[in-house]
């Protein structure tokens, strides 16, 4: 067994969180998965930093992670803040740009 | 890949996998998030499998610790039982997405399984020893090669803390009330304004049953709280004891009890 199926199995989790985004319609489950994605993208650095016998991949990994911090803050007080005033966690009821 | 690895991977691998799925299938939020915690834990044990230690305690301390958290937080805040809605606003849009989404994971781990069927790993022994460790090694490498990109990722974070409290804030688009206009309002609204008259005290009782006497003798079922009163639970006064007072305030020495 080589190093190369953590890059399987990081695609695998990638691809189980890209149909979480699009099948869901929980605007938190749909959130939960693109932490997913990114932490399937994390794994697959992991793996290529050990597979090419240096550290840049898991210096990269680790700041993927920082933006992840970031991106969750901003994105619950969007979710939280779009729940205020049209009292739902839905994504398909943000639909006023249609109009 | 020693076999201890191979058994962590399949281990790991499998529960990440389950929480994956767990995380897409369960109908309720809550639910959600707890397999996606799992998720990520088996992913740390991953990373440490990877020679990433450092990596792996980061993994369980920011994700399973403050980003889940975050993530229970808010959905307690948006309330826990806002399901899914069934309603598709793209007729056929869930069925098209699965498949794409099957398709797509064909696709990824075919095209990366033959691209990697013959690579050679150089493990990271070397480079994880050659600053006397992993985390010397990261920490190296943080502070000379990529220290711009560490420096504007503390901009970044300063900027996602200031978001999130501008979104989240509240105006206030109304005076605050005083305590006047609170006062006016409960006496306009026609209840009774004040407090409930408290229970009655007597020398053998001061249990919440005893009803307050009122100035005439009579009982006040208001001071009783409302489940013993609906039990009809309610001490009763003893006449006796009633008229006995009477005539001690209206200035008898003293009473045939009391000479007993």
């Amino acid at each position: 067994m080589n190093p190369a199926n953590y890059i399987l199995l990081s695609a695998l989790l990638f691809s189980i969180g890209a149909i979480g985004v699009l099948v869901r319609r929980n605007a938190i489950i749909v959130f939960m998965s693109v932490e997913l994605m990114l932490n399937a993208a994390n794994l697959a650095f992991v793996a290529f930093a050990r597979m090419n016998g240096n550290l840049d991949g898991q210096v990269v990994a680790f700041f993927v992670m920082v933006v992840a911090a970031a991106e969750v803050v901003v994105g619950l007080a969007i979710i939280v803040t779009i729940f205020r005033t049209r009292r739902s966690a839905s994504i398909d009821e943000p639909n006023l740009l249609k109009y | 890949m020693g076999t201890g690895e191979t058994i962590v991977f399949w281990v790991s691998g499998t529960l990440a996998v389950i929480g994956a799925l767990g995380m897409v299938i369960s109908r309720k939020a809550v639910h959600s998030a707890l397999f996606i915690a799992l998720t990520m834990i088996n992913l740390a044990v991953l990373y440490v499998a990877n020679f990433a230690p450092f990596l792996g305690m980061v993994q369980i301390i920011v994700y399973t610790g403050a980003v889940m958290m975050l993530f229970l937080f808010v959905l307690m805040v948006v309330g826990v039982d806002a399901s899914d809605s069934l309603i598709e606003t793209i007729k056929g849009q869930r069925v098209a997405a699965l498949l794409m989404g099957i398709g797509f994971s064909v696709l990824l781990i075919a095209g990366l399984g033959n691209g990697l069927m013959n690579t050679t790993s150089v493990g990271l022994d070397a480079a994880n020893s050659a600053q006397g460790g992993n985390v010397e090694g990261l920490a190296f490498l943080i502070f000379t090669d990529y220290l711009i990109a560490f420096e504007v990722t503390a901009a970044l974070l300063i900027t996602a803390a200031m978001g999130a409290m501008i979104l989240t804030h509240r105006e206030r688009w109304y005076p605050r009330r005083t305590q006047r206009e609170l006062s006016e309002e409960r006496f306009a609204a026609g209840e009774h304004p004040g407090q409930l008259p408290p229970p009655g005290v007597y020398a053998r009782h001061n249990a919440v049953d005893t009803p307050a006497l009122l100035p005439d003798g009579s009982t006040s079922s208001l001071s009783v709280p409302d489940p013993l009163r609906s039990r009809d639970d309610v001490r009763e006064v003893n006449q006796d004891d009633l008229d006995e007072i009477r005539q001690l305030s209206a200035g008898a020495s003293t009473t045939e009890e009391n000479d007993r």
